[in-house]
């Protein structure tokens, strides 16, 4: 399924190769619009050449809808395409220089690359500067570093900003877009430039409005088809996941997180995924709970797809049941280095648990390999939450326990990137 | 008969940015990244850097993370559709007669005035668009496509800071 791991695939000459020729491609519709002239470019800022505001808005809603149609279909993955992290207010800082450099230079750096192709001498002036710019940043953002890193809000979009599902915001992006063209043509028309060759308008069927008509039409079926369920989802990754579990290859022995707790190499998240009042009873240290809805939902805020590299995540439930689930979420969500606690902390406590506290099931009977108890078997006389004795990995790292070591890390191959 | 010289029939702006979507869509869904531009420009920046002072790239947090070492800068994506871009523009340019020595400018102002604008525009947006992590291309165009909020808002204030302007330097396009 779509997007492919090229360099895997192809190999690094080749993909590059396709780069060049998106890139190719890019530069040749730019130069086609027109945009290697900055006084149409400038123009879109005095309202007389709305031609920057068509490009740039055609194109994003025509691949917008192009994406959303793929995903509904099932053909391409949408977690795995790259979605540029937020960062508020140095965006909005840094557009609104952008926006200054624009009208100042009637360039962007896109299309003064185009001009310079092109030998416009005032584009080579522009692409001079843009690099001169780029410089400077990289000398000064030292100086600020607390303010180029601030307000991030990480894989964000707008339809998890305002709540709504994807094929709604794609329909409104395409009116507030159509919207916005019937606009401009407006201002066109009050300030427009003389010169501009008039369009032969003598068609019934004018394609501008065939055009407009197509896009609210495949809207309408992104929206109708919806974006996939994350049972939907799993189902296409359970021929390649399902194995792993059956296999017990993702489930990690007690042992093995404490040695992963004392590891420095590895950044460890353990996700409780039990009640609150198991949790209050005895949780381990460091240990997050959270809910399988947040883990559905509210993936962005957990921040585990802009986790470090050397993220390890352990799921833990009572048994093993909740923890699969939210495993099985989590490789549909493409997190990668996810493990689930072998047992639960039902076996945890039958390894280490302290033989006070061990009350209810005597030692082997409530978990082993294969749990299935979700219930939490074992009886504390306090609700010490992680202040048990058996509670912190790196106290038990004495007690050396023998175990098959799983973990084996899975550096997240980088598919985007962004402009960084 | 037009009144320009040159043939400039350029594309009609609504299929210009159909196409350009298309690019973008097929851009995303072979290789999950979009286009971009700044990003590649500073990467080959920094590499010319790494030739040139490579202790010092080292010691600078924001350029050690694409060249610090032996990292090679140039070996990204980005990169190739930059340089892509620049061949792209000069073949539609050959093709279609447009390739000419010339500085475009406002009837207003003389050709220095111009290259001095033009520099500084451009200093401008390559600070603010290493400053937003990304420029039209990638962040308003790529980042718009696939809803990022921070893209959006990102694209409202380009608008929104040359509309500002536009008026006050008006003499260097009208």
């Amino acid at each position: 399924m779509a997007p492919f791991a090229l360099i895997d695939i192809l190999g690094k000459p080749a993909t590059y190769s396709i780069y060049l020729l998106i890139g190719f491609a890019f530069g040749a519709v730019l130069e086609m619009a027109g945009f290697a002239d900055s006084r149409r470019l400038a123009a879109q800022f005095y309202l007389r050449n709305m031609t920057v505001l068509k490009v740039m808005f055609g194109a994003i809603v025509t691949a917008m809808v192009l994406l959303f149609l793929a995903s509904g279909l099932g053909l391409l993955d949408m977690g795995r395409v790259w979605v540029n992290p937020t960062y508020l207010v140095p965006g909005i800082v840094g557009g609104l220089l952008m926006g200054v450099g624009f009208i100042l230079g009637g360039f962007c750096p896109g299309t003064s690359i185009v001009a310079l192709a092109n030998l416009k001498i005032d584009g080579l002036f522009f692409f001079l500067g843009v690099s001169a710019g780029v410089v400077l940043f990289g000398e000064t953002v030292g100086l600020y570093e607390g303010f180029y890193h601030s307000t991030p809000m990480g894989r964000f979009t707008l339809s998890e900003w305002l709540g709504i599902p994807e094929g709604w915001v794609v329909l409104l992006v395409v009116l507030m877009a159509l919207f916005m063209f019937w606009g401009a043509e407006k201002l066109e028309g009050i300030y427009g430039e003389r010169g501009e060759p008039a369009r032969a308008s003598g068609r019934r069927f004018p394609p501008r409005l065939a055009g407009a008509a197509a896009l609210v039409v495949l809207a309408l079926v992104v929206l109708g088809i919806g974006q996939p369920t994350s049972a939907e989802q799993w189902e296409r990754i359970a021929p390649r996941k399902q194995p792993l579990l059956d296999e017990r290859r993702v489930q990690i022995h007690p042992a093995e997180l404490v040695d992963l707790a004392r590891n420095d190499q590895v950044r460890l998240l353990l996700l409780d995924l039990r009640d609150e009042s198991d949790f209050n009873v005895f949780h381990l240290v460091d240990s997050r709970r959270v809910t399988l809805e947040e883990v559905r939902d509210g993936l962005p805020a957990l921040g585990l797809l802009s986790a470090p590299a050397n993220t390890v995540t352990v799921l833990i439930s009572n048994g093993e049941e909740r923890a699969t689930d939210a495993w099985k979420l989590l490789a549909t969500s493409g997190v990668l280095n996810v493990y689930i606690l072998e047992g639960g902390i039902n076996n945890w406590l039958d390894v280490y648990g302290h033989p006070e506290h061990d009350a209810i099931c005597p030692e082997g009977e409530a978990s082993g390999g294969t749990a299935r108890i979700e219930a939490f078997a074992h009886r504390f006389e306090h609700a010490l939450g992680s202040a048990q004795p058996s509670a912190d990995p790196d106290a038990l790292a004495e007690r050396a326990i023998e175990f098959t070591p799983k973990v084996e890390l899975q550096i997240r191959k980088k598919l985007g990137g962004g402009c960084g | 008969m037009s009144a320009r010289a040159n043939s400039r029939e350029y594309l009609n702006p609504y299929l210009a940015g159909a196409l350009l979507g298309v690019v973008l869509f097929l851009a995303f869904f072979t290789t999950g990244n979009g286009l971009g531009a700044s990003g590649g420009i500073a990467r080959i920046l920094v590499s010319v850097e790494d030739r040139l002072v490579p202790e010092h790239v080292d010691r600078t947090p924001h350029l050690l993370a694409m060249a610090g070492g032996d990292t090679n800068p140039l070996d990204n994506w980005i990169v190739f559709v930059t340089i892509g871009a620049l061949l792209g523009g000069f073949a539609s340019g050959l093709l279609h007669g447009r390739i000419r020595t010339e500085t475009q400018k406002g009837p207003r102002i003389s050709s220095g005035s111009r290259w001095f604008f033009a520099f500084l525009g451009g200093l401008v947006m390559g600070y603010g668009a290493r400053l937003a992590r990304g420029c039209t291309s990638g962040q308003a165009l790529s980042g718009g496509a696939v809803l990022s909020v921070g893209s959006w808002a990102f694209m409202f204030a380009v608008f929104g800071g040359g509309y500002a302007l536009a008026w006050f330097v008006r003499r260097l396009w009208t």
